[in-house]
């Protein structure tokens, strides 16, 4: 009798520690695998961006239990900014239907624009990747607001224009274009190039081959025989403190180099010391603690021992424009959750999501960050919006904005966009037209 | 004379005087038909004939503070190459093995120096500044001997008398422990040199020049010097003393080198301490130009055609070889570069080795390697 006894407790008990433990197991759930790189050479750039992104997913979590009451199951893929690892990592995503792809590389997110159509899995290249992409009628699965390289391109003419006193004073100049060798640092070149014909300015190349990220000197005393006029820098890792560096150590005015919004993380400037006094960059968001999201973020992540960054940094650049984007995906999310009125979002949905993402400036303030940047907005045929972007200075210990919103020649840029939108849907045999519905026509 | 005293006379040049004769002869005839074709227009600014062998030199000649600041630029890069290969001749001298983990130890050395100043400075409350850095250098030497003795133990002696492709391996191995080690006690992110702590100088002098001016960074004379004095007390080291004569002797055979009592282990552990102290000088100056990263790991591969050029086994060939590979590169890229786009000396310096290998594969200092079947 005992031992029937036992062995009925025994079950009882197993049973009420399964009936325990099924309902955490079987909870909701949104996955989002996210592309890092915190190790390589890149890490520099790599580290803080990731540590942005994450904090803010892991803060909706602690904060909200998720988005729409579904926690989101983070994870990170580790790439070191390698394509072919990006690409496994591509796998690993659809393996864990993931419901938006990060590449944080534009090779990456060259080698698997292909795939999103066929694998439903839309992608999400915040102002790099694939110029052309902007086009949401050839590709309705790729997403890269609020900027491209080429309106990136734009801008920085229209400031250096700016600077000199008009468009018409750039003739004679020679504009100096230092740039990764790789697909990201020459995305800009076909818009220089065709503003250079226009406004009568020379511009010059100056491409670093990663394995001499940190071994400019050559470029620079070429910069100093072309009697350069200004420096722009498309450079990412460790391409860009040494660009600092080496500026400072030659002596060319730091003021006239302008770096990409991804050459612009406070450990880009920092380590050059006063040598980086005056150095600017293009960005499209603030920087700093000074807002509600940030602070949610250091009470519900930092404060609880959840987050790789040391507190002092949180709120610089990098950080911030991990953050940024956090809260255009979890933004996309939410619409999804709304067209879908399902709870568990898919890649699908997210896709028609991000299509319908619009974030007023009343938006920002409702999200915990207001001022925090421009609205943004998408349509199904643009996935992108050209917003305006402004110009950062480095004072020696931290950014400050140094130019009121520069739009980029939309004008310009759309139709040459949409050319290489063409282009590019020509010479991929196959590649399909547009199928998938529009939520909202444009 | 008789026909025997005709046979036995030596020719008035040798063959290789008498090569290097006709090709100074070619290349003097063809500077010549360079200079007549510009000089009468038959090759004009546009053809490709006169950027590649006109416009570069007409450009020295115009702007000689660029040439000669080119030149510093590449005497300083060569420098620090050489510092890179120092590290592996030395052990390729002692164990034979080519050490394919020296780039990373470069980057270990450097972030452990970088990490125990900031441990030092940060978690301990010691006053920053040059007390603290040398504290922080003792201890990043500390580590490199360390680390010496644990590859000694670890990796090298389990594998003595084993194929020379498996101890490369083996520091194939160790790159990658490095690294992930590397990560995970000091975490990815870049980190800043210390260098001013060092006391080593910073800030620049600027020379006028030919109508122009060179900039001479003072960290980068600091380098050479350093450099220069490091590899004299190496030759020292390994002319002179006991210690040496026994490396040196290992270097020839370890088989006999154990005959007569020397203690392999011991001078392994020896040599891979000094390429660890010899990697720390190297991380301290190309962290003080950049910063300190894993970056820097690829900069160590560099190292490979410095030793195409210098030799595997020779001090003066590791010096000569960087001072070319880093010359020929930088004016390379600076004349020549243009002409293909730029980015030219990733490349250019494996060219450059290939040349050498063509005329001479044994290096320029390097034992040549008879074997007789």
């Amino acid at each position: 009798m005992k031992t029937t006894r036992l062995a009925l407790g025994l079950g009882l008990g197993l049973v009420a520690g399964f009936a325990a433990v099924s309902p955490v197991g079987a909870q909701e759930s949104i996955n989002f695998v996210h592309n890092t790189y915190r190790t390589g050479a890149f890490s520099g750039s790599g580290i803080p961006v990731a540590d942005g992104v994450r904090d803010y997913f892991t803060m909706l979590n602690n904060r909200d239990g998720g988005i729409g009451g579904v926690r989101i199951n983070f994870e990170e893929c580790e790439t070191q900014y390698d394509t072919r690892r990006s690409v496994e990592c591509w796998e690993q995503a659809k393996a864990k239907n993931s419901v938006v792809y990060v590449p944080w590389s534009t090779g990456a997110a060259l080698a698997t624009i292909p795939r999103a159509h066929i694998d439903k899995m839309p992608i999400f290249s915040m102002a790099y990747g694939l110029s052309a992409a902007a086009v949401g009628s050839t590709f309705p699965w790729v997403f890269n607001p609020p900027l491209t390289y080429w309106d990136g391109a734009s801008v920085w003419i229209q400031y250096i224009a700016q600077r000199e006193g008009g468009l018409a004073n750039l003739r004679g100049k020679t504009i100096g274009l230092i740039l990764l060798d790789a697909p990201f640092g020459r995305e800009p070149i076909p818009v220089l190039e065709a503003l250079a014909r226009e406004h009568g300015f020379t511009l010059k190349t100056y491409p670093i081959p990663p394995a001499e990220m940190q071994n400019q000197s050559s470029t620079w005393l070429a910069i100093r025989r072309d009697r350069t006029d200004w420096v722009l820098v498309q450079g990412w890792g460790a391409m860009n403190p040494t660009a600092v560096r080496e500026a400072g150590r030659t002596g060319f005015p730091r003021d006239k180099v302008i770096g990409i919004w991804w050459a612009g993380g406070d450990d880009d400037a920092r380590p050059a010391g006063p040598d980086a006094r005056g150095y600017l960059a293009l960005s499209w968001h603030q920087v700093g603690t000074n807002f509600p999201v940030i602070q949610d973020i250091i009470r519900h992540v930092v404060d609880r021992g959840q987050s790789n960054t040391a507190r002092e940094k949180i709120g610089e650049n990098l950080y911030n424009r991990g953050v940024y984007q956090g809260i255009l995906i979890a933004e996309a999310i939410r619409n999804a959750q709304r067209l879908t009125g399902k709870r568990v979002v898919t890649g699908e949905d997210v896709r028609r999501g991000f299509e319908v993402l619009n974030i007023s400036a009343a938006r920002w303030t409702e999200l915990g960050a207001p001022d925090f940047a421009a609205p943004v907005a998408l349509t199904c045929a643009d996935h992108n919006g050209h917003h305006a972007a402004f110009v950062i200075q480095w004072d020696g210990t931290k950014w400050n904005r140094a130019s009121d919103w520069i739009r980029p020649d939309r004008a310009r840029i759309r139709p040459m966009l949409e050319e290489a939108a063409r282009a590019y849907a020509t010479s991929n045999a196959g590649w399909p037209a547009r199928s998938e519905t529009c939520d909202q026509p444009s | 004379m008789t026909d025997a005293t005709l046979t036995t006379r030596k020719p008035f040049l040798g063959e290789s005087q008498r090569n290097g004769l006709i090709a100074g002869g070619v290349l003097a005839l063809f500077i010549a038909a360079l200079v007549v074709a510009t000089q009468t227009g038959t090759i004009t600014r546009n053809d490709w004939t006169y950027k590649i062998f006109v416009d570069p030199f007409v450009s020295m000649v115009d702007m000689p503070d660029l040439l000669v600041q080119t030149v510093w630029e590449g005497f300083v890069a060569g420098v620090l190459y050489s510092l890179i290969a120092l590290g592996f001749v030395l052990i390729f001298k002692a164990s034979g093995v080519f050490n394919f983990a020296q780039g990373i130890m470069v980057v270990f050395a450097a972030l452990s120096l970088v990490g125990f100043y900031e441990f030092l400075t940060l978690t301990l409350g010691m006053p920053a500044g040059f007390v603290a850095a040398i504290v922080a250098m003792a201890g990043a030497i500390g580590i490199m001997f360390v680390l010496a003795v644990a590859v000694e133990r670890i990796v090298l002696r389990p594998l003595v008398n084993q194929p020379d492709i498996i101890m490369l391996m083996a520091t194939v191995g160790l790159t990658y422990f490095l690294i992930g080690f590397g990560e995970y006690i000091f975490g990815g992110s870049p980190k800043v040199m210390i260098t001013s702590q060092l006391g080593l100088p910073t800030g620049s002098t600027m020379l006028d020049f030919a109508g122009g001016r060179v900039n001479i960074q003072h960290l980068d004379l600091a380098a050479a010097i350093i450099a220069a004095v490091m590899i004299a007390v190496l030759g020292f080291f390994f002319q002179y003393t006991r210690i040496g004569r026994a490396l040196r002797a290992v270097a020839d055979s370890h088989k006999a080198a154990l005959s007569v009592g020397i203690s392999l282990n011991q001078i392994w552990v020896i040599v891979w301490f000094t390429a660890g102290i010899v990697a720390l000088l190297t991380g301290i100056m190309w962290g003080a130009r950049s910063d300190v990263s894993f970056a820097l790991e690829i900069i160590a591969l560099k190292a490979l055609p410095v030793l195409i050029v210098g030799g595997f086994t020779s001090i003066p060939g590791a010096i000569v070889g960087g001072l070319i590979i880093g010359v020929g590169e930088k004016i390379g890229e600076f004349y020549w570069g243009p002409l293909l786009g730029g980015g030219i000396e990733s490349w250019l310096a494996y060219i450059i080795a290939l040349m050498f290998l063509m005329f001479r594969p044994q290096g320029l200092f390097g034992d040549k390697i008879i074997e007789r079947i």
